[in-house]
């Protein structure tokens, strides 16, 4: 297929590893931010083929891991009102709350519908005027615009039984976040191309200066992230710490303006709390006072802060970037896709699914050697 | 009226004095009555079927396989098909995977308060139509009406009988090391048509089902010699899960090779859109057969003569390793594993 295979030649990855290792001369830990980069790189072996010399730890990037518990129960308890339709994406409805997850609350009654885009939302809340339609917006920068996009047009149409339960996400502050904490040993980042299609890349200069860290802008195809770590590692190697743009396909260094102004327009920058993370300032999106209106949580009451529950799994471990999933006792044993204990194997983006589904077979050697 | 026209044919009977099917059309009685004989007995007209009888009497001489199904999927009309070439298809393409021809099929309809009986008719008549393509015939039936909501307008359940022309037993157990697995065509456009259709996805070139009889491929493959060790259709779960559930049954490992598995362009953007293996996704018309190794120079081109799978290759093999364990060497030469599909198919989110 055009404008896939050209980035999944297997001869252009062959020289690209080749530069990486003619390149290197110690070892360096390097992150993957976005859970979708971190999946091409399992499913494509692409960590298998770097020397032994490069570590790269997968990121917190996945926005349905890092929603937490509190806003998983506060969207189940609205969903099951009678009155209420609750609308999220797909992967959103397996994510365990305290007690059960959304898919398990349709089970029991409750109207949870899977949409593909927040337009599916209003044309849901205009055919059934006398439900109360709430939109379930969790997501990075990337779905913002589009969610922003959709409280603009609910205004405009006057659509009064239209609201949203806002868990939206931003990647620069928890890249700070990171690079913050003690025992951080990240020692560059592969920053997700698709945030920065929308945000551009200028918010990653001063962490870039602040922190001496290289952040390159990278795709999603295994040659765009075989080029973005040789990037990384090239300006490591030379003691640089600058931000660059690997993925100047779709990148540009202002992102879209057009996707900012509806951000703008209807979100303000809050503090929020990342599942595995904690609290972190300024790392959220919620409406701002102009659309506090639609905000579901003046209608149905404010999520309440509750301790994340520690369990079996390491999940806030490897969210950080501290573990790799198979560092997990759980992993694979008791913690499956099928029987998930941690929100890192339920989600298709998460690290551990990744893990999972593409290297189950590494597993099986391992546990035959035990 | 082209609601009453599938593939040229045509129902000249007058429509029935009801538009919708009302709780008296399971009843049992004269709605009944008259519902079986105006739509169901016209478009599936057989001796068997004339004789209205509470079962089909059939002489059986030989080894027969059997099989059952249900089906139940939203929308009911697709690209390529229906819900109702899906059952007939379904039961034909079961018996073919036991090395056996369809000869007979029963259907149970679970009909909704409510549903246009234009609907039924329409799926009626592809059912025929299905069935006339390979050449099987409906015996025995049975409807049921349930209340307006209990329901998603129709269900139906189909059961077959096929006599085995196998010349010897196919399945797992026969699969050994070195045999050569062929998928027969390109996969994945089953459950994108459907889920495109279902989620009004709009895609600029509509993808149609795979829905296909895969009855003559196969019965061409045993008549012709060659060693057949076994055969599976890929419904739901895909590629993926038929490969794993035959590993894990024979007791092998399997190696596929990602760039041979066919998938045409138009359904490897969904899935990249839509964050979806294409071999997890759902086939009504495509099956993988296992042949032992010196067969496969054969087996190939009795695929390429017929038009379901005029695409057939051979993507992969039987490899000496731990039961069950199926991977697949992907484009960088590094190899992953392949799973069956955990839960259901969800899109992702960005």
């Amino acid at each position: 297929m055009k404008f896939r295979d050209e980035y999944r030649d297997a001869e252009a990855a062959r020289r690209m590893v080749e530069a990486i290792a003619r390149t290197v001369t110690r070892r360096w830990t390097l992150m993957e931010v976005c859970g979708g980069q971190t999946h091409s790189i399992v499913r494509f072996g692409i960590d298998q083929l770097l020397p032994d010399t490069i570590t790269l730890l997968h990121g917190p990037g996945c926005p349905v891991c890092v929603t937490p518990v509190s806003y998983v129960d506060k969207a189940i308890e609205i969903a099951s009102r009678p009155e209420v339709i609750l609308c999220t994406f797909g992967d959103m409805v397996r994510v365990p709350g305290t007690q059960g997850s959304l898919s398990t609350a349709r089970s029991r009654g409750a109207d949870v519908r899977i949409v593909y885009s927040p337009t599916e939302v209003l044309e849901v809340a205009r055919a059934e005027p006398q439900r109360e339609v709430v939109f379930f917006a969790v997501g990075f920068e990337t779905t913002a615009p589009a969610n922003a996009t959709a409280a603009i047009q609910a205004r405009r149409e006057g659509l009064g039984n239209f609201s949203m339960l806002v868990s939206q996400v931003l990647v620069p502050p928890a890249i700070t976040a990171l690079l913050a904490a003690p025992d951080n040993h990240v020692q560059g980042f592969l920053a997700a191309g698709h945030v920065c299609t929308v945000m551009g890349y200028q918010a990653y200069r001063p962490i870039a200066e602040r922190w001496q860290v290289p952040i390159v802008v990278t795709g999603f195809e295994p040659l765009d992230i075989l080029e973005g770590i040789y990037r990384c590692i090239v300006q490591l190697e030379q003691g640089r710490a600058e931000v660059e743009n690997q993925y100047s396909r779709a990148v540009r260094r202002g992102g879209n303006a057009v996707a900012q102004a509806a951000m703008d327009e209807v979100f303000q920058v809050t503090p929020r709390f990342w599942r595995g993370m904690g609290e972190i300032p300024d790392s959220g999106l919620g409406l701002s006072a102009a659309y506090a209106d639609l905000d579901a949580e003046r209608r149905f009451g404010s999520v309440t802060a509750k301790q994340e529950t520690r369990g079996e799994c390491m999940s806030g471990l490897v969210l950080r970037g501290e573990r790799k999933p198979t560092d997990c006792p759980a992993f694979g044993k008791q913690c499956t896709p099928d029987h998930p204990l941690g929100v890192t194997m339920i989600s298709s983006e998460g690290a551990c699914a990744a893990y999972y589904r593409y290297r189950i077979h590494q597993r099986q050697a391992v546990t035959e050697s035990e | 009226m082209t609601e009453n026209t599938v593939a040229g044919l045509v129902c000249p009977l007058p429509e029935s004095d009801t538009e919708t099917i009302q709780l008296a059309h399971g009843g049992g009685g004269r709605m009944m009555d008259r519902l079986l004989q105006n739509i169901i007995r016209p478009i599936f007209d057989n001796e068997q079927l004339q004789r209205r009888h509470d079962g089909a009497a059939l002489d059986v001489d030989a080894p027969v396989a059997f099989t059952t199904d249900s089906y139940v999927v939203r929308p009911l009309f697709f690209p390529g098909g229906d819900i109702g070439t899906l059952a007939v298809n379904g039961t034909v393409n079961d018996l073919a995977m036991c090395g056996a021809r369809a000869q007979w099929f029963s259907v149970a309809m679970i009909l909704e308060e409510g549903f246009p009986i234009a609907s039924l008719r329409r799926i009626a008549l592809s059912m025929r139509s299905a069935a006339d393509e390979t050449g099987v015939q409906l015996v025995t039936g049975d409807t049921k009406v349930v209340e307006r909501g209990k329901g998603d307008g129709i269900y139906i359940s189909t059961t077959g009988v096929g006599r085995i022309v196998a010349r010897q037993p196919v399945g797992p157990e026969r699969v050994r090391q070195g045999d050569v697995i062929i998928v027969s065509g390109d996969i994945g456009r089953h459950g994108i048509a459907v889920m495109a259709a279902r989620e009004k996805l709009g895609f600029e070139t509509p993808i149609a089902s795979d829905c296909a009889p895969l009855s003559e491929p196969v019965l061409a493959l045993l008549n012709s010699g060659i060693n057949v060790r076994c055969l599976r259709d890929l419904t739901r779960g895909g590629l993926a899960s038929a490969v794993v559930e035959i590993a894990e049954t024979a007791g092998v490992s399997i190696v596929l090779q990602e760039k041979a598995v066919p998938v045409p362009d138009d359904v490897t953007a969904a899935c990249e859109l839509l964050g979806l293996d294409p071999f997890h996704v759902a086939n009504e018309g495509r099956f993988v057969v296992f042949v032992a190794p010196e067969d496969v120079e054969r087996a190939v081109p009795v695929l390429h003569r017929y038009p379901v799978s005029g695409n057939a290759a051979v993507i992969g093999v039987v490899e000496d390793g731990p039961a069950g364990r199926v991977s697949c060497v992907g484009s960088l030469g590094v190899a992953r594993s392949i799973d069956m599909l955990s839960g259901e198919q969800l899109p992702r989110i960005c």
